[in-house]
């Protein structure tokens, strides 16, 4: 998910007391997929049905994090392709799937059995994040498929938008969900994403109807998402999930600006400032108030 | 030790001293694990009974803290220049005498340090002069006309090559000039017999020797022997200075620190070694305090009490030495290194209460570098300990953690750690430091017909260099391959003058005096540049790499075009090689016989010397420009990671143990918040990663956990952080010590927001 794509290996630590988290920005080149066979065939059909079965995916990066995208230290896979347009996204580059390397499923595979005992010495897992990796429903199936023969916990981070693309038997085996509420407000987050909020309203309701484990992640961006009606909204519908652990309210940064302009896209948010500490409390205190655990 | 004048069981009562211990071997021979092991109580909780500090341990701390930033300002504090250091060479110094629960220092006043010219005579001259200080002229004519000092004697018969290598700076840091070091004395043994069993012990076994003829080694071994019992007389005087009579085993636990403390109070007297290290100290003590404690005569705070009192003075031994050292080693360190739990070969933890109040002086006193506390790591120790050691290295970054299943696999339980990561049994192992040789240089000779890529200057013998633009992986490694040859040829030639000469001139009497008489060696060679070398072979077999030349042919510059796989990132492409350089390199060093035949060992090591190394290396083939730092020890370089602290470290511990026994360096820094939302949950994740880790075969983490902000807020304010302290390749620093450059280099490691 764009929004937990705040990584970056030598970039000044955001003092908000609060992890930095997720992806791949200042990563070196191409060495996102590195360590990993990619699949390399020029027969355009042969590759468009291997993608169709699941057998090859699009991925951006894989990273072994810690106490980020989900208990322990957990190997994330960051799948290329997302149908949001998210103004103040950190990893445009993960937004088109033609970007991304092609990957066997096997070989993701592997290298999720490789982290095995990393995972259980920790108690993390294997977390499928993107991009939107509900694009890509037929590999994340095979992922889930694999992870969960192997014992491993597994969890998804999603925005929602697509989750009618995720069937029953596929969330049986799903150990969590990293729920991404962009706003709470329908214009404002089809302002912010370009699309439609009730399909992830209702995506979260099916979850927590199951009982599966939710953490909720909130970006919150000033003079976009800041708005103490559209933070209600957010927090008075997590407060009716019952499966909800735990809620993030991610502050905005710039550490994605240049992105954009490598990949010559235009850049909304050139001038917002990161949110100030007392306006980071305040939005956490909107949650809080409703029972939530919130950081 | 085979036999010792301790009364026998069976001809006499033990000295009360031993009252309510098991008796088992160690009360008929020297032998100090099995003491450990009948006696020692593995304690299972967590740290809520630990104490805070006293006030008079604040006001003792404060005292000394007080005189550190004028120490901080000039260099050093004070020096006695006129009185070569021996273990009796000065009177007692005090802190403050009235309130010190273990006494003794190195000279008559705190941080004022000694002369301990054996070593050599113009580190002494030089170090004065820096800091403005006269030379005795008696002094330095004793040293010039009369005394040969370790230095003197290897600048005799080093050759040629040895010579060229060294001004090079393709082998470094040799200690010609300084002591060497990495010795550890089984300090216990003071505690625990007492002097005069120690000396008697010794009498037997010189007894022993006087039986066998005089060749040459049975010469030498008899004259070792006479000096350390001298030595070990010595240290009863020493002691008997300080009001102490410590010829019998010490009654107490406050005893039993004090005993053991002058032990090793006589080698620092004696010896300026790089590496002046503990041994493995805590559990042993924790059977004298635990004895007390049981008998209702010492509280948890008087142990606590003792036990800071004693780190306050490991935390102030100071040895004379110049800038130049200083640069290489970064911020006049001791390497005071304490070895503190793992597990036993029985299953049980060697965890007891005072490994946990080993840790807590970093509470009481603050956090501070030295002395260096080392964890013996197992997913097996107590989850009490564990989460222990999590929080007090989120809370100071002062811990550094070694493999304990692989030091006890090759070393057995009662080993210890010298200086950062070399493993040793205490008392039955000594090692000769090699400091190391710069393998990034080495792969630019290879390029370059064994020309130095700085100078020009032909240091090699002569081969043919790579001829042709684009550089070709197989041509370039069978030609690293036979440079690696004369390196390693060169290198334990060097290796052995020095050891012979210090052994000749500079002898650790009071060290070796505490050990057994028949011991293993190792001739600890080590790599600098692993990890350049790796990404250099990398790029040139998977990508295109251009040489550049200079009008007479010397390669100096690299264009590398293309992916290549890094070093760091857990894969095999990239990890394979460095396997294989670690592997190759060894298997070389073995070929070579050794003085008093050590066996050979190398570490993968560099303390902060990468940046020195660095600044002596040319371009690279990896993209490294000339001048540019080197990663520590085995770290990936720099933000060449980029999969994860984790997946950094997988990389390195792929590096085989077996082919460097010495020891596998990894630093990892992490900002807190990066382990977790909550206290809770960042000692959790610590502790999984640090599992993870071990049971992966990694050897050796050091943990820095803190943030940018505060690194760039100390380079400005050095005054608001005089006890910032930062894990570096094995060992601890004052942040506020090092170079500005090396602060640089720290700045620019990867930090893992996210580990």
């Amino acid at each position: 998910m764009t929004t937990t794509d705040e990584r970056q290996p030598g970039a000044p630590v955001v003092s908000l007391g609060m992890p930095l988290v997720g992806g791949a920005l200042g990563r070196a080149h191409g060495h996102g997929t590195s360590g990993l066979e990619t699949s390399e065939t020029d027969d355009r059909s042969a590759r468009l049905a291997a993608v169709r079965a699941g057998d090859i995916g699009s991925v951006h990066s894989w990273e072994l994090v810690t106490a980020v995208d989900g208990p322990g230290t957990r190997m994330t896979v960051f799948l290329s392709g997302c149908p949001l347009r998210c103004l103040y996204c950190h990893n445009p580059d993960t937004m088109e799937m033609r970007r991304g390397t092609d990957v066997p499923a096997d070989e993701l595979l592997a290298r999720i059995a490789r982290y095995r005992g990393v995972m259980q010495a920790t108690g993390g897992g294997l977390t499928i994040s993107g991009g939107e990796p509900l694009m890509q429903p037929a590999f994340v199936r095979r992922l889930l498929h694999g992870a969960r023969a192997m014992g491993i916990h597994t969890a998804l981070d999603t925005s929602g938008y697509l989750g009618s693309h995720l069937s029953d038997e596929m969330l049986d085996h799903v150990d969590m969900v990293l729920l991404d509420v962009k706003s709470g407000d329908p214009d404002t987050y089809k302002k912010v994403t370009g699309r439609e909020l009730a399909p992830t309203l209702e995506f979260g309701r099916r979850l927590a109807a199951r009982g599966t484990e939710i953490w909720v992640r909130f970006v919150l961006v000033p003079g976009l998402t800041d708005d103490v009606a559209n933070v209600e909204a957010v927090a008075s519908y997590v407060a009716t999930l019952s499966s909800v652990t735990r809620v993030e309210v991610l502050p905005f940064h710039q550490m994605g600006r240049d992105k954009w302009a490598d990949l010559g896209l235009e850049y909304q948010l050139e001038d917002t400032q990161p949110p100030t500490p007392e306006l980071v409390e305040r939005v956490r205190e909107q949650f809080r108030s409703r029972g939530l655990t919130t950081f | 030790m085979s036999t010792t004048a301790v009364p026998s069981t069976e001809t006499a009562t033990l000295p009360d001293a031993w009252d309510g211990f098991v008796a088992g071997p160690w009360v008929d021979h020297v032998d100090v694990r099995d003491f450990i092991q009948r006696n020692y109580t593995p304690y299972l909780g967590d740290a809520s009974f630990l104490a805070g500090p006293t006030a008079r341990t604040t006001a003792m701390w404060d005292r000394l803290a007080a005189m550190f930033p004028a120490e901080r300002e000039k260099g050093v504090y004070d020096i006695d220049a006129t009185t070569p250091s021996t273990i009796t060479s000065h009177a007692p110094g005090y802190i403050d005498q009235d309130n010190e629960v273990v006494v003794g220092l190195q000279t008559d006043a705190p941080l004022k340090r000694a002369i301990m010219p054996n070593g050599g005579y113009r580190m002494v001259l030089n170090s004065l002069d820096t800091y403005g200080y006269e030379a005795d002229p008696i002094v330095t004519e004793i040293f010039t006309k009369y005394r040969k000092t370790h230095n003197d004697g290897v600048f005799d018969v080093y050759p040629p090559a040895v010579r060229a290598a060294r001004s090079s700076h393709i082998i470094t840091g040799l200690p010609d000039a300084y002591g060497r070091g990495r010795i550890i004395g089984d300090y216990r043994r003071v505690a625990l017999y007492g002097v005069d069993a120690l000396i008697a012990a010794k009498k037997l076994e010189r007894a022993e020797l006087d039986m066998e003829r005089s060749t040459e080694n049975v010469i030498r071994d008899r004259e070792e022997l006479a000096e350390q019992t001298r030595a070990l007389g010595e240290l009863k005087a020493m002691a008997a200075s300080y009001g102490y009579d410590i010829s019998l085993p010490a009654t107490t636990g406050r005893e039993a620190v004090q005993w053991l403390y002058f032990g090793y109070l006589a080698a620092v007297k004696e010896q300026n070694g790089a590496a002046m290290s503990l041994g493995r100290t805590s559990t042993f003590l924790d059977i004298f305090l635990q004895r007390d404690i049981d008998a209702g005569v010492l509280t948890e705070e008087q142990a606590q009490e003792i036990i800071d009192d004693f780190v306050i003075k490991l935390r102030i031994v100071r040895f004379l030495r110049t800038p130049e050292y200083d640069n290489l080693f970064s911020g006049d360190p001791t390497w005071v290194t304490e070895s503190i739990a793992g597990m036993g070969e029985d299953g049980r933890p060697l965890v007891t209460r005072t490994s946990f109040r080993y840790l807590q002086t970093l509470y009481n006193l603050g956090p501070a570098p030295e002395p260096n506390m080392t964890v013996f790591w197992s997913d097996k120790l107590p989850q009490g300990f564990k989460d222990y050691c999590a929080q007090v290295s989120i809370d100071t970054s002062a811990v550094q953690y070694e493999s304990d299943d692989l030091i006890r696999d090759s070393w057995g339980d009662d080993a210890a750690i010298a200086c950062c990561v070399s493993p040793m049994r205490v008392g039955k192992q000594m090692q000769f430091f090699g400091a190391r040789v710069n393998l990034a240089k080495t792969l630019l000779y290879a390029i370059n017909g064994g020309r130095d890529e700085v100078t020009g200057k032909q240091i090699a013998p002569v081969g043919a260099p790579v001829d042709g633009e684009i550089l070709d992986y197989d041509e370039v490694v069978a030609k690293f391959d036979v440079m690696m040859d004369w390196l390693a040829q060169t290198y334990v030639d060097a290796l052995n003058c020095v050891h012979y000469m210090h052994d000749k001139y500079a002898y650790e009497r009071i060290e070796m005096a505490l050990h057994d008489r028949t011991i293993l060696r190792t001739m600890a060679c080590g790599i600098a540049g692993l990890s350049v070398v790796v990404d250099s072979l990398s790029a040139i077999k998977y990508g295109t790499v251009r040489a550049l030349r200079t009008a007479d042919g010397l390669v100096t510059e690299y264009s590398v075009e293309g992916d290549f796989p890094t070093y760091g990132n857990d894969d095999d492409r990239a990890d394979d090689i460095a396997v294989w350089i670690v592997q190759t390199f060894m298997e070389k060093i073995r070929r070579f016989p050794t003085y008093r035949d050590a066996t050979h060992t190398q570490s993968v090591l560099t303390i902060t010397s990468n940046v020195v190394y660095g600044k002596a290396t040319g371009s690279t083939p990896d993209g490294r420009r000339a001048g540019e730092p080197f990663a520590p020890g085995a770290n990936p370089m720099n933000g060449r990671d980029t999969h994860g602290m984790l997946a950094s470290a997988l990389s390195v511990a792929k590096l085989p143990y077996a082919e460097a026994q010495d020891g596998i360096s990894l630093t990892s820094s992490v900002v807190p918040t990066g382990l977790g939302r909550t206290r809770d949950e960042q000692v959790t994740n610590l502790v999984g990663l640090l599992d993870a880790y071990t049971l992966s075969n990694g050897y050796h983490m050091n943990v820095n956990v803190l943030n940018r902000e505060t690194l760039l807020d100390a380079m400005e304010h050095p005054e608001n952080y005089p006890q910032l302290t930062i894990r570096v390749s094995g060992y601890a620093v004052n942040f506020v010590r090092l170079t500005r450059e090396q602060q640089l280099d720290v700045l620019s490691r990867t930090f893992h927001g996210a580990v």
